[in-house]
């Protein structure tokens, strides 16, 4: 046992013997859990993950012998935890409203009985490995759990429990291990947060994460198992886009990690997913989700916690052989709560008073992101998803500069857009993906082989029309040629038809692959009908006001993926809206074009 | 301990003392200090060691004598008595009356810090608020439970647009307002509590009113405590009494700088302009106070005022803000410059909540798109409103000149109206309407085609 010596804010010095770095400590009348993060002597100085007011120095203290870590096992799915894993709901239960400190209940529910269904494979004595499945509980309908062994065992299975109900704390196995002692086996585990999760091999990634987002899957698309970096101000639409990533998402699991943001967004997520049908199983999407919050008012050492709280979690579920998506929002709050340690400890600020070592923590995290062969032999993934809050939309600040350098696919929001209502802000120019070939050998072999060329031609569209706005910003549209003119025109009809996606409309807010090619191969199309005329000498400003501009610019919202069929006979009626003006142009080598004059 | 007064001041310097040979203090605790005149003053525990305890004084350490200093740890954090007897009263950034009427006695005294609301029992907030301002309502809708900062800056009408709000705001189908209003005000200047008081008394809701003022020539220190009395107050109204309680608090950017004057004084590490780097946090402790739970009737919907540094809304103060609230209303030096009141700029101003506490079952089915259209038709006409600045407005195209008319027209009738227009929701529409049909249907790509069949009167190019 030891004592408080000082309390400074969340640091605590202790005189505490033996302790190690990162060992868990108990502190105080009220039992306030926190973290060695220093040691001189025999004093240790520790971060609590509460507010310490109301300690006194004198107050007892004592080693816990073991780093902060989750508990892995069946009862994660559906929950919403803390920073450290303490299950809000029944912290809610046992203190009210408010989280009152010092409120210890276990992650897991222990009362809970789980349908273990053993392997077959299993005999007594086989050898028996870190990360084996010893078997699978149901936990939801839509998700099998996986009972793994923990993944530093060694040993051989000298007993498992037969078919039966048992809970998390129950004994179904018995392993002898390598130096002759016999451990015991539960349906769950403990693993350190700050220890990535042991697997066999690093393997390529190569599906595509599908959101439904056309902006993303046809742009800017990331893989499962990448790593991917969404930078906005606020007022940008992170939240929604993200939300939107979490509900359409082609992941079997998904991992929310509110990490300072505000309540109510995680209440939305609480009291929305639930009603939300998950669009690749038909089940509530709540069965496949889980969520990690640590608000913006909670103690913001466990804000530093809570993303390796949300990532161990997602790595033991790719251990599972799931592919998991992680969203962490925002890692612009968990480096500034890293800032705010490294402050009371005194260490030399670098730049806008972060740590050195920023750089370093931001890619180790990213690191734990991957597509893995997993101890037990299977394939699964963890594609982490990292919302950056650039103070004032400055991109070139520490956290988004670094993280850019860690990341493949980069979804940059624009304030301009937002403000325009454009959503989702995702700005063309200024995002990019580092996955775009691995992502067309995708989209060829299951959608259209001219993905690729599609998508390089629209963003080429893109580019030109932003040079040609630029003119036009100075001098009028007037100024520029019929073939610019609809060039902009034919931009503008992308941005509205395609890349502009409602998350509140029913019928806009997903879009399938099939769906998304076919909006912009059909826009194409349009452009190159149009462009054709224009060369024959048919004025843009007559092309404008076709109809049809109106009418492929609703198309989105007004089809459904599953309403292929009547989109696609929409689409097949470009060419003739074309070929009925062409007759004009084509026969006369100027049709009406004189009586209506070309600009120069 | 509580009884012991301890004369071992060891230093005293800005604001911050240093006791020395006081073991055993509980951190966070709340002072007593009596100088040499007798006078009282208040302090709070910041670091506490064996052998050294370090206490900020809220009224700054002036005049202090360290041999003839007397301080007494009064073993608890700062607190507020609650009762019904509240209402109407006039209290300091501490809690203690200001209106010369006896301090409020309750056994009730509630630590002003609160305790984080668990996520897992809050409500969703979903009612609309009409608050009768079109800009807002129309564009930028209120819910029961939201929390909406007005970004101002130095001369523009903020005052007058927050108090319009606290008169107007009820609920679609109330006939008058059933808020309770907390309000206060830090740094703020004796004009302004002035306008507001007269607001309220004007208004006939002063007995409905809970004021907490630390004005510009008050105790720095004391600001760092008001908006967490208020907020005391404000939780005690809503989750006790079951109150719906409208918090408006006015100067946040006040408040920041009294953040950052104490972080210098502590030695904290500045982040962004001199800023601690837990502003965040520490706002966050503020406005995430707002809100509603499961269970509980009340209510806490928060309008924080702050004023933009020179405009700039990248500052830290408004940014960090923007990160925290759900939304904004930003007020815009140029409109109000052109006699718009209320000058709200429509295009940065937001509100997250909207999109769940309006539309069907809720206002009107049309509204979430009639808000979108008006979002991008404004913003196409401040586009072309920019290029008749560079080659006139003779040389834009018949289209173009209807966007610059819908601009005028849009600025003039929708976002500008009286300070005593009491606009419902419909006629915030109904109005959105008519400015739309000043627009060819082919522009309204954003509203559905049975809703331009319905409200759209398209006369065709004039």
């Amino acid at each position: 046992m030891g004592k408080i010596l000082e309390i400074n804010g969340p640091l605590v010095k202790l005189e505490l013997r033996e302790s190690v770095l990162g060992e868990q400590v108990r502190v105080g009348a009220i039992g306030l859990v926190g973290e060695v993060i220093g040691r001189e002597g025999d004093s240790a100085l520790a971060q609590l993950y509460e507010d310490t007011a109301g300690l006194r120095p004198g107050e007892a203290a004592q080693g816990l012998g073991w780093p902060l870590s989750v508990e892995l096992g069946p009862g994660l799915l559906g929950a919403i935890f803390d920073g450290v894993q303490r299950p809000l709901h029944a912290v809610w239960a046992r203190s009210g409203d408010r989280i009152a400190r010092g409120v210890a209940v276990p992650a897991l529910p222990r009362d809970r009985a789980w349908h273990f269904v053993p392997s077959p494979a299993w005999r007594e004595t086989c050898a028996l490995q870190g990360g084996d499945v010893l078997g699978t509980v149901q936990e939801t309908a839509s998700i099998q759990h996986r009972i793994l062994t923990p993944p530093l065992l060694r040993g051989e299975l000298i007993e498992l429990a037969p078919e039966g109900d048992y809970t998390v704390e129950d004994v179904i196995g018995r392993a002898r291990l390598a130096d002759g002692r016999i451990d015991k086996l539960h349906l769950f585990h403990r693993w350190p947060v700050r220890t990535p999760r042991p697997f066999r091999r690093r393997d390529h990634a190569v599906q595509p994460l599908l959101t439904g987002q056309r902006i993303l899957d046809t742009f800017y698309p990331l893989l499962k198992g990448g790593k991917a970096a969404i930078p906005g101000p606020f007022g940008a639409g992170k939240t929604m886009l993200q939300q939107q990533i979490a509900r359409w998402c082609n992941a079997e699991i998904v991992i929310y990690v509110g990490c300072g943001e505000r309540g109510n967004e995680l209440t939305d997520v609480l009291e929305f997913m639930p009603e939300l049908m998950d669009p690749h199983t038909g089940r509530p999407l709540m069965e496949r989700t889980l969520l990690v919050a640590n608000t913006s008012n909670m103690p913001v050492v466990a804000r530093e916690a809570s993303v390796y709280v949300g990532i161990t979690l997602a790595e033991y579920f790719r251990d599972q052989g799931y592919d998991v998506v992680m969203v962490a929002d925002s890692t612009s709050r968990w480096a500034e709560a890293l800032r705010e340690v490294a402050g009371r400890l005194g260490q030399m600020p670098v730049e806008e008073g972060y740590p050195a070592y920023l750089g370093s923590r931001l890619a180790a995290f990213y690191e734990r992101a991957g597509r893995v062969e997993t101890l037990a032999g299977g394939h699964g993934s963890v594609t982490l998803i990292g919302a950056v809050s650039p103070p004032g939309g400055d991109f070139s600040e520490p956290v988004t500069s670094h993280t850019k350098e860690i990341i493949q696919t980069f979804w940059a929001l624009s304030k301009e857009l937002a403000d325009a209502r454009h959503y989702p802000s995702v700005d063309w120019l200024e995002s990019f993906s580092g996955y775009v070939p691995s992502a067309a050998r995708w989209w060829a072999e299951h959608i259209d082989p001219g993905w690729e060329a599609a998508r390089a031609e629209a963003l080429d569209l893109l580019a030109a029309s932003e040079e040609l706005q630029r003119i036009v910003n100075l001098v009028g549209v007037e100024a520029l040629s019929s073939e610019q003119r609809w060039t902009l025109e034919a931009a503008g009809l992308i941005k509205e038809g395609l890349l502009q996606q409602s998350a509140i409309d029913e019928v806009d807010s997903f879009a399938s692959p099939q769906k998304q090619y076919a909006l912009l191969a059909a826009l194409l199309d349009i452009h190159r009908h149009g462009l054709k005329l224009v060369k024959l000498g048919a004025p843009a400003r007559r092309l404008i006001q076709l109809p049809l501009l109106a009418q492929a610019r609703r198309w989105k919202s007004q089809f459904a993926s599953d309403q292929m069929d009547e989109l696609r006979a929409r689409i097949a009626g470009i060419p003739a809206v074309f070929e009925a003006l062409a007759e004009e142009y084509e026969t006369g080598g100027g049709g009406r074009a004189g009586a209506e004059g070309v600009p120069s | 301990m509580k009884n012991i007064e301890f004369r071992t001041a060891a230093s005293a310097q800005g604001g911050l003392v240093v006791m020395a040979g006081v073991p055993g203090v509980s951190a966070g605790s709340r002072v007593s200090l009596r100088d040499h005149m007798g006078r009282l003053r208040n302090g709070l525990v910041i670091r506490s060691a064996d052998d050294a305890v370090l206490v900020e004084v809220f009224e700054g350490t002036d005049e202090l004598d360290l041999e003839r200093t007397w301080v007494r740890f009064l073993d608890e954090p700062f607190r507020l008595p609650v009762s019904r007897d509240i209402m109407g009263r006039v209290f300091n950034g501490a809690g203690q009356p200001r209106d010369g009427r006896p301090p409020i006695i309750s056994a009730d005294r509630r630590d002003v810090n609160g305790e984080p609301l668990n996520p897992a029992a809050r409500a969703y907030p979903r009612e609309f608020i009409q608050t009768g301002i079109s800009a807002i309502d129309g564009m930028n809708a209120l819910t029961r439970g939201q929390k909406l900062p007005v970004f101002s800056g130095g001369g523009l009408p903020h005052n007058r647009v927050a108090a319009q709000i606290v008169r107007q705001a009820k609920l679609l189908g109330e006939d008058a307002a059933e808020f309770v209003v907390v309000f206060a005000a830090f740094g703020a200047s004796h004009a302004d509590a002035r306008f507001f008081q007269e607001s309220f008394e004007d208004s006939g809701v002063l007995n409905k009113v809970v004021m907490f003022l630390n004005l510009a020539d008050e105790p720095v220190i004391e600001r760092l405590l008001t908006p967490r009395a208020a907020l005391t107050a404000a939780e005690y109204l809503a989750f006790d009494l079951d109150y719906h309680v409208l918090v408006v608090m006015t100067d946040m950017t006040a408040y920041a700088e009294a953040l950052r004057e104490v972080a210098v004084l502590r030695g904290d590490v500045p982040a962004r302009k001199g800023y601690p780097g837990y502003l965040y946090s520490d706002l966050a402790e503020i406005y995430e106070r707002a809100g509603r739970i499961k269970h509980r009737r009340g209510s806490i919907t928060m309008i924080p005022v702050l004023s933009m540094p020179s405009d700039d809304i990248t500052h830290p103060i408004p940014d960090l803000t923007g990160y925290i609230t759900e939304g904004q209303i930003v007020l815009s030096r140029e409109l109000a410059n052109q006699g718009v009141y209320p000058p709200v700029a429509v295009l940065p101003s937001l509100s997250r909540l909207m999109k769940d506490g309006v539309g069907k079952n809720f206002t009107r089915e049309d509204h979430p798109h009639v808000a979108s259209q008006l979002f991008a038709s404004y913003a196409k006409a401040l586009e072309v409103r920019g290029l008749a600045a560079i080659i006139g407005a003779e040389e834009l195209s018949e289209g173009d000149r209807r966007y610059l008319r819908f601009a005028e027209q849009f600025e003039r009738r929708f976002i500008g109206q009286g300070e005593d227009e009491d606009r419902s929701v419909f006629e915030t529409l109904n109005l959105a309407w008519d400015l739309l049909s000043m627009l060819p249907p082919e522009a309204l790509i954003r509203v559905s085609e049975d809703e331009l069949a319905k409200y759209h009167k398209w006369q065709g190019a004039e």
